[in-house]
């Protein structure tokens, strides 16, 4: 069956559809991972985004459950250049087709993602439709431009109640912005017993709670539509150690006064290398940001700036100058994408045992 | 850390002769180190001892040496040169070794050399199979369990505890003989009793065997700072238990799980850290197929064969960074040329597919034994680049120019089913045609896969593509699937087979109806930054990103993957092509196929193009870039079969047209020429019975080389003196008596090769040097020794051989360069041959004679004349040095070859030896060859009884310098006649196992130098054959030709003092 891509400026992309059989609006955006993209198609982060996968190639290893990054995909659609025939795993459940075809998520192939990817390069992140027809192809562009496709996002993604995961040493709360389950495996594996709270929690929420300490999730769309979660982290951060990651970093820098901007195309992928500026160090890093924090607008009173991409110097680490609150533009979590930062995750536990040392002692 | 100012001057070492295991990857990765320690500014001092490469140009670094790769002479030359520092990381094996046993010396402690990259414990700890296993016991990173055994009790109490199915590889045997997979314990005992027997250290490896894991590579990178990061993992098509040079490899990893890949990715980066390498490492690892374990295989501390296919196969030139990094810079202070923006410290993305396929010599060597398994057996290999696997597959398979063009083999096809499943269960260089003939067959994909342990998702791109075929055969003129065939990489020549029409029919219909390739761009990026890399590869896609580079353009193609007769040294042309081309201000396009070489490096030309190198792919870069014309005349034979095609489809051929190309080639235009110029050449008559043969042989009158018209291998090719030796030969060769293919009868004329490469602009003609043969005619060119200047031709000879190349020249309108093979017999000078094309001898003599031929060739293809250049009709000067060329054989790489040297090519490399002498450069030549014989110790002579009266002042001369004879009873008694101490040795299969038995003395290392010239023993069971195969399996030097002993009886009686009594006058 034909599928098209119409974009915003006009632009249609014929190819075959895939997936499920519905026609969908999304922030057209690319990733250059080579490998993941189950992971990639279940971060919500990717909420309302058809996403292009620079890989020429998707599905060779079927998907599995173990592989979710969330239990309900909000990824609006997914474009590549060829879907493989014949899959293969030992954990393959399914193929991806299927997949996407049970969670509603139409797929578009065979058009050239290399000539789309340029485009978006250039022109910066366009709207999109996957369509069944490029009849009406003036129209719908005129439409996309109209639309607005981050509006209210996370409140979609976001748990509407609280959840626990359960562990045996630290209590964590975790904000959900929209948050992938890689990040409760890490802290899974730290022992952690987690509760998962909604978007809109507020400081006195948690605080009562008494956790050891509070993660900031990743998230889809603009950092300032959380503007009722800025007062939560000024006020938690006084009292608890804080890590955000990707949005939570994002809503950690504007909570300080900083600023952030809409990139022109983003960072999706693996290969961002990014240096710890105090050691020098750089992890290769899992990315998916749209958005990213002005350097310029930076309070060196407030945040200090501890990590930097070295392509182009986008700020990738904030630490706050005087309490235990420090955040991450990056994945350290990865899933999908290298593992080079995953001690972030020891960092955050240090820092939370720290506290929970001088709360015992004092 | 920047770089470093504390020392100026790097000396580089390369890897040597090209042979099978390290071919011209080398050249480059040795080239790009040499440029960018230059570019940072450093003074660079090279040795190698192989002049056909870039790296040994003097453009590419500051003082070149073309010496052999020895402790002695590498010292030599760092006595003369005093380097502050030696990088060895970049010459593969060789070089890595050559650096340890410097330091071994103790001369790099002397003079305060520092060995850059790298540190030498770490490189030990890497290569040290039992240092190795520590360290990965230490890291907690698994291998498999393996242990080495000397008794067949041994070996199966091991395996009765790490359980079977086991490996056997016995220590030291050729080509892994004797060795194999054992899965219960009587098969393990049969083996290992075989193994032990055929080792000649009586040891075997005892390995659990992880045979069907998949295989995955991964190219990483480190620098003093503890930056790591991988730039390429590369997934093998067939699974474990064949070499990683012989498998087939696709980039980036097709089957594994974002999981899987991190899991190996972390696992790549411990070791690379643990073994502290500052530059570029190789890290091999075998994943089970059906859970998360894996093994680590090895790790190679240093550039590698799949280190340069990995820089072409992401744009990430590893090479250079390494050498980079090794001068004290680190990844993320050094820019990422190929973007130009953004740093080398950065993973490539990759939004293509690559595919490489080995290219294995088997078509020359049609009796070797061609299965695959732990010794490397391919010469070179191709790359190809696609949008789908599909597509990089099937322009890999035409890449690699052998008969078969797609997956379709006639071979196969006419297999039995039981001969089929063979095929596919024993893995042969071919496996990759009897898959698709399996599933043209309808074998399940299940079923395939129980026979191949192949994955399923490699095997489905094989029947996808087979599927695909049925569709087109079924629909000729289908648009649609005409279309959707272009885009899975389905040639124009495969599409006509199908629709049972010409390649020229449906590329006419295509481009009627736009279905053309767009090109895209190699940019290490996946297009997430923006590139000007002039790096580019076809595809069926929508977007076009390549633009026509200028209207002043010329296109060079190359010459394809390395392979016998076709090796580094026409990519040293086809880049100096390039060279001549920019200095003329034109812009330089290259079209090649093969990932290990300069040419390929995007940095050499103003544009590449990564293609198969077919009618149809040339054609469409020719489409697209609409050049002045095309230069065919570097790019080996593979360049010169493409003209006559182009030419047909409209493109101008630059240089001598089409025409005159094929008049040298065609026999009866060649004659008439030859007459025409009253030049001489040898008679030449066919006869297809026995009668015609000694008709023909009378005719032209005795001695004759007799030889089929469809060489066989081995000695098919005879020089018989009267009618008994040829009834003999009829005799031996009886098929010509049965009608089969006819016998070539040809004069033979007693006297000395030689050969010229001219270049000619249509008046004057210019040749840089006469090279003289050493060995006579017999031998291939290729396989033969030669010096410049002759050591032995008067100025008569040598005006005769000027007259005749110029008058050819003329005659055959060459404008370019061509070469001639001459045989000069008493006194007068016979043309053999003509190729109208660059030689294999091009870069030899570019480098002794200071005339860049190519570069002078290429400007006269341009149009600009000898005189204009400035220089002189003729014969160039010769020099006053002694320059001989060696060749190099990988016998020890392949079991069933004949090492005897005939008509047909079996060099894979060549040395160059100079100095001052013929002598002390023949030395340096056999230093360089490895052909190390001590100044005196045992020779065996195993002489055809021909050849008796010839060896006996051999014989003597190897008497009179202290060595000791060794020979069967005929010969020893022969010799034993003329006074010479001789010891007998008993024959093949007399006294087997017993001290003084032939075979036994050699397995014993009693023997340092073999001289066989049994060349009627062609059969494998065959006395001659038997002896040539033990000493080449014990590293026994083999010579199998009289002049080359002859030779090297010159070089060592000047390495040695003469002992004589005083001359008394006693005597009368």
């Amino acid at each position: 069956m034909k599928r098209y891509l119409i974009l915003e400026d006009g632009t249609v992309f014929a190819g075959e559809a895939f997936g499920a059989d519905k026609e969908c609006d999304g922030e057209v955006v690319f990733s250059t991972g080579m490998t993941g993209y189950q992971e990639a198609i279940t971060d919500q982060s990717y909420a309302n985004q058809i996403l292009v996968f620079t890989n020429p190639l998707i599905g060779n290893y079927g998907v599995t459950l173990e592989d979710y990054e969330s239990m309900q995909p909000h990824i609006r659609g997914v474009i590549c250049r060829e879907v493989a025939h014949h899959p293969c795993n030992w954990r393959m459940q399914d193929t991806l087709p299927n997949f996407l075809q049970q969670n509603g998520i139409p797929g578009l192939k065979g058009i050239d993602t290399r000539q789309l990817v340029r485009k978006l390069r250039q022109h910066g992140t366009l709207r999109g439709r996957l369509a069944d027809s490029s009849d009406q192809a003036e129209q719908i562009a005129a439409s996309l431009r109209k639309k607005n496709l981050t509006k209210d996002i996370i409140s979609q993604v976001s748990t509407k109640t609280p959840f626990p995961n359960p562990g045996t040493k630290r209590n964590i709360v975790l904000i959900d912005f929209g948050f992938k389950n890689s990040i409760l495996q890490e802290l899974a594996r730290r022992d952690c017993n987690v509760i998962v709270m909604p978007y809109d929690t507020t400081a006195e929420q948690i605080l009562n709670l008494k956790p050891d300490g509070v993660l900031l999730s990743n998230g889809p769309g603009d950092p300032k539509d959380m503007a009722a979660a800025f007062p939560m982290v000024r006020e938690v951060e006084k009292h608890l150690p804080l890590f955000g990651i990707c949005m939570g970093h994002q809503v950690f820098a504007l909570a300080n006064g900083a600023d952030t901007y809409k990139m022109k195309f983003g960072h999706r992928g693996f290969n961002h290398p990014v240096r710890d500026i105090a050691t020098g160090r750089i992890d290769f890093t899992s990315q998916n940001h749209g958005y990213a924090v002005d350097p310029k607008s930076i309070d060196p009173d407030k945040l200090m700036v501890t990590r930097v991409e070295i392509n182009d110097g986008t700020v990738e680490g904030l630490q706050h100058r005087h309490y235990p609150a420090f955040s991450v533009q990056f994945h350290p979590d990865a899933a999908p994408g290298p593992h080079d930062a995953v001690s972030i995750f020891d960092d955050f536990m240090t820092i939370v045992d720290q506290r929970r040392k001088e709360e015992s002692n004092a | 850390m920047p770089k470093r100012t504390d020392i100026h001057k790097i000396m580089v070492i390369g890897s040597g002769p090209i042979i099978i295991g390290q071919a011209a990857e080398f050249d480059y990765s040795g080239t790009q180190a040499c440029l960018a320690l230059r570019e940072e500014g450093y003074e660079t001092v090279l040795v190698n001892s192989n002049p056909a490469t870039i790296m040994t140009d003097t453009e590419i670094a500051d003082k070149v040496y073309i010496e052999p790769l020895t402790t002695e002479s590498v010292s030599r030359i760092i006595r003369q040169e005093y380097p502050d520092a030696i990088l060895p990381t970049l010459g593969g094996q060789i070089g890595l070794n050559l650096a340890v046993s410097l330091s071994k010396t103790g001369i790099l402690d002397e003079l305060g050399i520092e060995l850059l990259g790298t540190k030498l414990d770490s490189i030990d700890e890497a290569e040290d199979r039992e240092k190795f296993k520590e360290l990965m016991l230490k890291l907690g990173e698994p291998v498999p369990p393996s242990k080495t055994v000397s008794t067949v009790d041994d070996a199966v109490a091991f395996a009765e505890k790490i359980g079977y199915p086991v490996i056997v590889r016995p220590a030291f045997t050729m080509g892994g003989t004797g060795g194999g997979m054992c899965n219960n314990r009587a098969e393990l005992e049969r083996i290992a009793a075989n193994g032990l027997d055929l080792s000649p250290e009586t040891q075997c490896l005892i390995e659990k065997s992880i045979a069907g894991y998949k295989e995955i590579e991964f190219e990483v990178m480190r620098d003093a700072s503890d930056n790591a990061m991988i730039v390429c993992c590369m997934e093998n098509f067939d699974p474990v238990g064949i070499h990683t040079g012989d498998s087939i490899v696709f980039s980036p990893s097709q089957t594994l799980s974002d999981r899987e890949y991190q899991m190996l990715r972390d696992c790549a980066l411990k070791l690379i850290r643990a073994l502290k390498i500052e530059g570029g490492c190789n890290v091999q690892l075998a994943l089970d197929p059906n859970s998360y374990h894996y093994d680590v295989i090895e790790v190679n501390p240093r550039v590698s064969r799949s280190s340069a296919l990995a820089s072409k196969a992401t744009g990430y030139p590893i090479a250079r960074m390494a050498a980079k990094i090794a001068v004290g810079l680190n990844l993320d202070e050094i820019k990422n040329p190929v973007t130009g923006t953004t740093y080398a410290e950065f993973e490539p993305a990759l939004d293509y597919v690559v595919c490489k396929i080995p290219r294995w010599p088997f078509d020359k060597f049609t009796h070797a034994n061609r299965r695959l398994g732990s010794q490397m057996k391919a010469t070179g290999e191709v790359m190809a680049i696609g949008r789908s696997a599909e597509e990089a597959l099937q322009k890999a398979v035409r890449s690699l120019e052998i008969d078969d063009k797609d997956l379709f083999s006639p071979k196969a096809h006419a297999a039995s089913d039981e001969d089929l499943e063979a095929k596919l269960v024993h893995p042969q260089d071919d496996r990759l045609f009897y898959l698709a003939e399996a599933f043209r067959r309808g074998y399940s994909l299940d079923n395939v896969h129980e026979l191949t342990k192949i994955t399923p998702y490699f095997l489905d791109i094989v029947q996808h593509l087979v599927k695909m075929e049925g569709q087109l055969e079924n629909a000729p003129q289908n648009l649609a699937l005409l279309k959707t065939a272009k885009r899975y990489g389905f040639s124009d020549y495969t599409i006509a087979r199908l629709w049972k029409t010409t390649a020229d029919s449906v590329r006419h219909l295509r481009k009627e109806h736009g279905i053309v390739p767009v090109y895209k761009t190699v940019d290490t990026c996946a297009a997430e930054f923006d590139s000007q890399t002039p790096y580019m590869y076809s595809s069926y896609d929508a977007e076009n990103e390549s633009t026509q580079l200028s209207d002043k353009s010329v296109l060079v193609i190359g010459s394809g993957p390395i392979r016998i007769g076709q090796g580094v040294e026409f990519d040293y042309a086809t880049v100096h092509s390039v060279r001549a081309i920019q200095r003329m201000g034109y812009k330089a396009i290259v079209i090649n196929s093969n990932p290990e070489t300069v040419s390929t490096d995007f940095t050499i030309s103003d544009k590449l193009y990564f293609e198969p190198l077919t009618l149809e792919d040339v054609l469409n870069v020719v489409d697209q870039e609409h050049p002045l014309g095309v230069i065919v005349q570097f790019g080996g034979q593979t360049a010169i079969n493409l003209a006559a095609g182009l030419k047909e489809h409209g493109v101008k051929i630059l240089g001598t047209t089409v025409h005159d190309l094929n008049l040298a080639e065609d026999r009866e235009e060649f004659d008439e020429i030859i007459k025409r110029l009253d030049l001489r050449q040898p008679v030449g008559l066919t006869a297809s019975d026995h009668q015609g043969v000694i008709d023909a042989a009378h005719k032209i009158g005795f001695p004759v080389l007799v030889r089929p018209s469809y060489v066989l291998g081995g000695k098919a090719m005879e020089i018989v003196y009267n009618d008994a030796e040829l009834e003999d030969y009829l005799k031996q060769n009886t098929n010509v008596d049965a009608g089969g293919h006819p016998i070539l009868i040809d004069s033979y004329l007693d006297g000395t090769e030689c050969e010229v490469d001219a270049i000619c602009d249509g008046k004057r003609v210019l040749l840089p040097g006469i090279m003289e043969h050493i060995e006579h005619a017999g031998v291939h060119s290729g396989d033969s020794m030669a010096v410049y200047p002759s050591q032995t031709f008067d100025d008569q000879i040598k005006q005769q051989i000027v007259d005749a190349t110029k008058k050819l020249a003329i005659a055959l309108r060459c404008v370019g360069i061509m070469n001639i093979q001459f045989i000069v017999s008493k006194g007068q000078v016979y043309v053999l041959e003509v190729n109208p094309r660059a030689s294999r001898t091009v870069p030899f003599l570019s480098k002794i004679t200071g005339i860049e031929m190519a570069q002078v060739a290429t400007r006269v293809i341009l149009g600009e004349s000898l005189e204009e250049q400035g220089y002189p009709d003729g014969l160039a000067p010769e020099p006053k040095q002694v320059y001989v060329k060696a060749p190099v054989f990988s016998f020890n790489k392949l079991s069933d070859v004949d090492s005897y040297l005939g008509p047909e090519m079996k060099s894979t490399g060549e040395v160059m030896g100079s100095d001052r002498t013929f002598p002390k450069a023949l030395i340096k030549a056999f230093a360089g060859a490895r052909m190390q014989v001590p100044d005196n110790g045992t020779v065996l002579l195993t002489i055809e009884d021909n050849d008796k009266e010839k060896i006996l002042p051999l014989a003597q001369r190897f008497a009179n310098i202290g060595y000791r004879l060794m020979a069967t009873a005929g010969t020893a008694a022969f010799l034993k006649q003329h006074q010479l101490h001789v010891t007998t040795v008993t024959k093949v299969h007399e006294d087997e196992g017993q001290a003084d038995n032939i075979l036994q003395t050699i397995k014993d290392g009693k023997v340092d130098l073999v001289i066989n010239t049994m060349g009627h023993d062609i059969a494998q069971t065959s006395d001659g054959f038997i002896i040539r195969q033990i000493a080449i399996s014990h590293n026994v030097p083999l010579l199998t030709a009289l002049d080359t002993v002859r030779a090297l009886l010159t070089a060592l009686e000047n390495r040695s003092f003469s002992t004589l009594p005083v001359d008394t006058g006693r005597h009368s």
